[in-house]
């Protein structure tokens, strides 16, 4: 298998649980000098609401195609040798990941750097929902549409 | 000429279906998709936000003109993360 990334990205929605390890293991590749991860993780309370559990629905196919264009949008700013993109949906408990990037690069910058952006173009553009459940009762999280 | 419309998250649960048939005139946009979708359920008219929309497995705007078989999709702000 080629070291030099691009065939090897990952942009996945899944319903099973996110491996953050294992994906920062699929990332590094002998040309790769640090690997940058961001985790999302699912918190107690929300503005002030207590948070039960959560659960995320996704447009699968376009979700996945979106987080593919992300990792196009890094590679055409960024030198990095591979990225991992995944989003989990379904219901989750307080402190299971619901996002995992891994972002693989020569340099800390880039991978650093590349990291932060694919979390806030997931945040603005990847068709995915949250829906809060403090009791029984759930609530939409509506997204900031200025943010497009 | 016959779409596609699915729903999602809160647009699914306030009409009550995730999939919907819509047959229109030929050159009919994804802002007259959503004007028909309002008078048969004005409950989407009544949300603090408006719906994005998707042609087709990519983000479009109101002005987007709709093609026979398309799949079009209407959804609220994106909260994923």
């Amino acid at each position: 298998m080629s070291s030099q990334g691009g065939g090897e990205d990952i942009a996945r929605v899944t319903d099973e649980p996110l491996d953050p390890a294992a994906l920062a293991a699929a990332v590094r590749t002998d040309a790769s000098g640090a690997i940058a991860s961001f985790v999302g993780v699912v918190r107690n309370q929300h503005e002030g609401r207590p948070v039960h559990h959560l659960v995320y629905e996704a447009y699968p196919p376009m979700a996945e195609r979106e987080l593919a264009r992300i990792v196009l949008e890094i590679r055409e700013r960024w030198e990095v040798t591979r990225v991992a993109m995944v989003h989990r949906t379904g219901r989750l408990e307080i402190g299971e990941a619901s996002v995992v990037i891994l972002v693989s690069a020569p340099h800390r910058r880039q991978a650093l750097e590349a990291c932060a952006f694919g979390i806030e173009r997931i945040k603005q553009s990847v068709p995915i929902w949250k829906k809060e459940y403090g009791d029984e009762t759930g609530e939409w999280v509506i997204g900031d549409p200025s943010r497009r | 000429m016959t779409v596609t419309v699915r729903l999602f998250a809160s647009y699914r649960e306030l009409l009550g279906e995730d999939e919907l048939e819509l047959v229109f005139d030929e050159g009919a946009t994804v802002g007259d998709a959503l004007d028909l979708l309002k008078q048969t359920y004005p409950v989407l008219a009544q949300q603090g936000y408006s719906p994005l929309t998707a042609c087709n497995l990519t983000h479009v705007s109101k002005r987007h003109v709709l093609q026979e078989g398309d799949e079009l999709a209407i959804f609220p702000p994106v909260s994923g993360g």
